[in-house]
């Protein structure tokens, strides 16, 4: 079929003002649609110029194309998209509809991390034990996408309940980075970090307890943010750590990151951990200007272990900002070396207690051999988990048993005020604190897999802005030899989403990276 | 050694996990050189540090306690392994 550029299509419709459709030329040439953001798709189905029923389509195709290659989908949502589509259609056609105030997302096919829940759709968190699990409601977050008109276009492939910095251990098989695929695209979100890059979505939703947001968006060059700890309700959200926990946008430009962050944001009766306070209209700090804004660097990221090519991206970075008039200045956080302990005593140790519930008894898989109840327990346990998830399992319920509680859970929830501390001190003097998102570019499938403590030392950098709930972005910065995406990290006090979003925005206008895309079939 | 294999089959029976001999041993293996890289935290004195069980100074959270119905029991039964009309069926506890 032929190809027409976007680009081409849209101006010979503003050249000759003119309906195809009218003049009888009902054949309508395949346009790459899925390439756009949320921004320029609004903008085409808001003129008219296509419909919901085209973009939706063109998604899927890619997804067709694409994704058995990628493995970025465990469930695509194809029939009831289109039908949706069709609907959203109708709504569009009436001019009544004010669309700024509502239906922002009219018409966007969204792509949902398969630990969200979605109504009438399975949620399986890549788990071999959730895999017939039809969730009974809609997650919050998923209520206010379709409220705003967004379309669940299906559900994204995670690490096996999110535990994982790989997307390896899920029980559907591994993600593949579209960069290279070869390399794993990092985790917990790989997958939906994978089909922004991809193109196989407009955007995405993730969970992110440790960096699962940050670090696979470092590793597939896209924008991810994990929201401040209560700002996104974490209703229908399947718990892994409930004090770590956050669900965050997953999008192809800074601009599309803030107007989900609208959307996704608020108070929920159904969360008592969200917080009642007025969401910002993120998109009015979108503004490229950083003059005066003072930027930290914190001297403990630049330490042992970081590879030099990623170092010298983030320099480069950070002179960037020093031409474009910001203020930059070293800073310690001096217990920045003990957030991988923390955080695993602290996440393994939620994750044993809220993992008890998948018993084969209410919902899940059951093991049909068993002799009796506790029979039944055990050997549901060990063939519905993967090995991941019962190291965690292990190591969290060891953590917490009698006579240990002290010495690790309680110790570490003692060093979690350290960290918490070394932030609010350092908040105090700048605005927003830069680092490097990950250490290492992707690394290769299989590379670190079986050395799981190997694995937990990559999440240096992600940790700590979890252990003290507050926001942190992942923004693309530049490439490595290998032509694999390398990420910048921007962290702010609670609540300060809107000032890495501008420090990020500034970024991006200032830069090339997001434009460029993975070489894919 | 920070634990034992007859630890990890403690450990295991708490958290109602069944592992094979090999499981038994290769996280023996693991989990003591994780245990090990976590002894890091003893390097610092804690003493007067109160701990951080929750980033946010949130306190109990209370609502009004309305009678509200939400139309969802069909929806949760079916995802039941096994059932009993409205009731989820477990194998025999008492006998």
């Amino acid at each position: 079929m032929n190809r027409i550029k976007k680009k081409n299509f849209v101006n010979l419709f503003n050249l000759a003002d003119l309906n195809l459709k009218e003049l009888g030329l009902m054949e309508i040439p395949e346009k790459e649609l899925y390439k756009l953001s949320i921004h320029q798709i609004s903008n085409l189905l808001r003129s008219k110029e296509v419909s919901v029923v085209e973009v939706v389509r063109s998604v899927l195709d890619r997804i067709e194309e694409i994704d058995s290659l990628i493995n970025g989908y465990i469930t695509i949502n194809k029939q009831k998209s289109i039908a949706r589509a069709q609907e959203l259609d109708h709504i569009l056609a009436d001019s009544s509809v004010d669309f700024k105030k509502n239906l922002s997302l009219l018409g966007i096919p969204i792509a949902i991390k398969d630990n969200i829940c979605t109504q009438g759709m399975k949620t399986t968190c890549a788990s071999q034990i959730l895999s017939n699990f039809v969730s009974p409601y809609n997650a919050t977050v998923v209520r206010k996408l379709l409220d705003q008109g967004a379309i669940i276009i299906g559900k994204t492939n995670l690490d096996e309940f999110a535990m994982g910095s790989s997307t390896e251990t899920s029980h559907f098989g591994c993600t593949r980075n579209p960069w290279n695929v070869n390399h794993t695209p990092g985790g917990s979100s790989g997958g939906s970090t994978s089909i922004i890059a991809a193109d196989e979505a407009v955007c995405a939703l993730g969970s992110d307890t440790g960096g699962s947001i940050r670090q696979p968006a470092s590793f597939c060059g896209v924008v991810g943010l994990k929201p401040t700890y209560g700002r996104v309700s974490r209703f229908g959200l399947v718990a892994f750590a409930s004090s770590l926990d956050q669900i965050g946008p997953i999008a192809k430009d800074v601009t599309d990151c803030s107007l989900l962050m609208k959307v996704i944001s608020g108070y929920d009766p159904c969360d008592s951990t969200s917080v009642n306070r007025p969401v910002p209209d993120y998109e009015e700090y979108l503004i490229n200007d950083v003059k005066g804004i003072k930027i930290g660097i914190p001297q403990e990221y630049f330490e042992e272990g970081l590879d030099k090519e990623v170092e010298e991206k983030i320099r480069q970075a950070i002179s960037l900002f020093q031409n474009l008039g910001a203020q930059i200045e070293e800073v310690s956080l001096p217990h920045t070396e003990y957030a991988i302990a923390t955080y695993y005593i602290l996440a393994t140790a939620e994750a044993s207690s809220n993992l008890a519930r998948y018993d084969g008894v209410r919902y899940g898989f059951r093991e049909d051999q068993f002799t009796d109840l506790i029979d039944m327990y055990e050997k549901t346990k060990q063939h519905g988990f993967g090995a991941e998830v019962k190291r965690r399992i292990m190591l969290g319920t060891y953590s917490l048993s009698s006579g240990y509680y002290d010495a690790y859970y309680l110790k570490a929830q003692k060093v979690r005020t350290l960290i918490k501390q070394d932030f609010e001190e350092a908040f105090q003097k700048f605005d927003v604190l830069l680092t490097p998102t990950a250490p290492i570019p992707a690394f290769k499938i299989g590379e670190k897999i079986n050395d799981p403590l190997q694995m937990y030392l990559l999440d240096i950098y992600t940790l700590s802005a979890n252990l003290a709930g507050i926001p942190a972005l992942s923004i693309p910065c530049g490439f490595s030899h290998e032509g694999l995406p390398i990420g910048l990290q921007l962290l702010a006090g609670h609540f300060q989403e809107e000032k890495v979003l501008r420090v990020a925005y500034t970024f991006e206008q200032n830069t090339e990276y997001h434009k460029k895309l993975p070489k894919l079939p | 050694m920070k634990i034992t294999t007859k630890e990890v089959e403690y450990v295991a029976k708490l958290a109602r996990l069944k592992l094979t001999e090999q499981e038994k041993e290769l996280f023996t293996q693991q989990l003591d050189s994780i245990l090990d890289y976590m002894g890091k935290l003893s390097e610092l004195d804690t003493e007067k540090v109160p701990p951080t069980f929750h980033v946010l100074p949130l306190k109990n959270v209370m609502r009004e306690d309305e009678v509200k119905d939400s139309h969802l029991q069909k929806e949760m039964m079916s995802n039941a392994p096994e059932r009993d009309d409205n009731f989820f069926s477990v194998p025999k506890i008492i006998d």
